[in-house]
């Protein structure tokens, strides 16, 4: 599925669940984790459980963070959740280990409710610095991974470093999540723009993510979606492009020719995977046919 | 199951319903209840509130509710999480 942007919704809300769909975003992470105060966990779990039962979410990927497994709540999260089949579980402070625990453990819970097992995915949130050094050993501990996202917020703390506008901080950690993620063949989802009221600074900094090979990006705002979803879906000129790199492939191979070149540059596999890709995205949102 | 303690759920803000949940005396449910729609629904909310505690095993209790417009499935999960709050499930 198409992800390019995946938007938290506080678990405890009721008036941001009933309209969670409503903003467009590709998936909705109803969180259990920092939007819900500590004494309210209880009332999140219960708030969302009637929430699942009652709303359809139609084509939005419904994902629910929970808290992490060093809290008294994880435990509890993973017992109420999976038991009502949320698409995915977003696992805050990924590390091996957590990923070892919660795989094994949705594994039982679907099998005592009678789901398939592996049904339910996970997105592993990597935001802290042994995370991001173990991220691709991570990746190797479920098959039921669909993505890492990236925290910023948490792992600048973690760094001991500011958290700046121009991300510089988290450069490493970006590259080496999106490496990751591309080895793993899975999505990368780049840590959110924090400054809701700057879209420019949004724009700049979805640009720049997008550049170093991310495929989507987390938001906090719903006003945050649209520009999102203009720098991860493409252009007409892309578009455009990829169908002429298809149509010169069609008449290279009815030539007989291995190689070809389309405006003076050579076309090979990688390049025809760049078209079939672009043109894959702009189908799935409806951009073309 | 019985209300042991008095327990609170939910909040004042719009689209939520604020639950205080007491233990009763001996005369069933009493509801008492503030709704900014309760010309429309004040009767269907009662209603609710009345089955989702019977739903759960409640035979006895006072309620005081505070409604600032939620939907069935907020009043219902907030009624689940003063019960729970206010004696074993």
């Amino acid at each position: 599925m198409l992800r390019r942007s995946m938007l938290f919704m506080p678990g405890n809300n009721p008036g941001m669940l009933q309209t969670a769909e409503v903003f467009g975003s590709d998936s909705v992470i109803l969180d259990l984790e920092d939007a819900v105060s500590l004494g309210e966990k209880d009332a999140a779990r219960i708030l969302i459980k009637e929430a699942l039962k009652t709303f359809d979410y139609g084509t939005t990927e419904v994902v629910i963070r929970i808290n992490p497994f060093s809290t008294p709540y994880a435990l509890e999260d993973i017992d109420v959740m999976a038991r009502l089949k949320p698409n995915a579980i977003l696992l805050p402070k990924a590390t091996p280990e957590d990923m070892k625990k919660l795989d094994e453990m949705l594994a039982v819970i679907e099998k005592e409710e009678g789901f398939e097992v592996g049904s339910i995915r996970i997105h592993a949130l990597v935001e802290t610095t042994y995370g991001v050094e173990t991220v691709y050993e991570t990746l190797k501990m479920s098959n039921r991974i669909e993505s890492v996202c990236l925290g910023g917020e948490d792992l600048a703390a973690d760094l001991g470093v500011e958290r700046t506008k121009d991300s510089e901080e988290l450069f490493y950690a970006r590259t080496k999540v999106v490496n990751a993620c591309k080895a793993s063949k899975i999505d990368a989802i780049d840590t959110p723009f924090t400054d809701t009221n700057d879209e420019a600074g949004l724009l700049a900094d979805t640009i720049h993510a997008k550049k170093l090979g991310f495929t989507g990006k987390l938001s906090i705002n719903p006003r945050q979606i649209n520009t999102i979803h203009k720098i991860y879906s493409p252009t007409a000129d892309e578009i455009s492009w990829a169908n002429r790199v298809m149509y010169a492939k069609d008449e290279a191979e009815k030539e007989g020719l291995g190689v070809f070149s389309l405006d003076g540059k050579m076309i090979d596999a990688p390049v025809i995977t760049r078209a079939v890709n672009t043109l894959n995205t702009a189908r799935v949102i409806g951009l073309i046919k | 199951m019985k209300i042991l303690k008095p327990a609170k759920a939910g909040t004042l803000e719009s689209n939520d319903i604020s639950i205080m949940l007491m233990p009763g005396n001996n005369d069933g449910i009493q509801i008492e209840l503030e709704s900014i729609v309760e010309k429309q629904f004040g009767d269907e909310i009662r209603t609710l509130i009345k089955d989702s505690l019977k739903e759960l095993g409640i035979k006895d209790a006072i309620v005081k509710a505070i409604d600032k417009g939620a939907l069935d499935y907020t009043i219902k999960a907030r009624i689940e999480t003063a019960v729970t709050r206010a004696g074993e499930m």
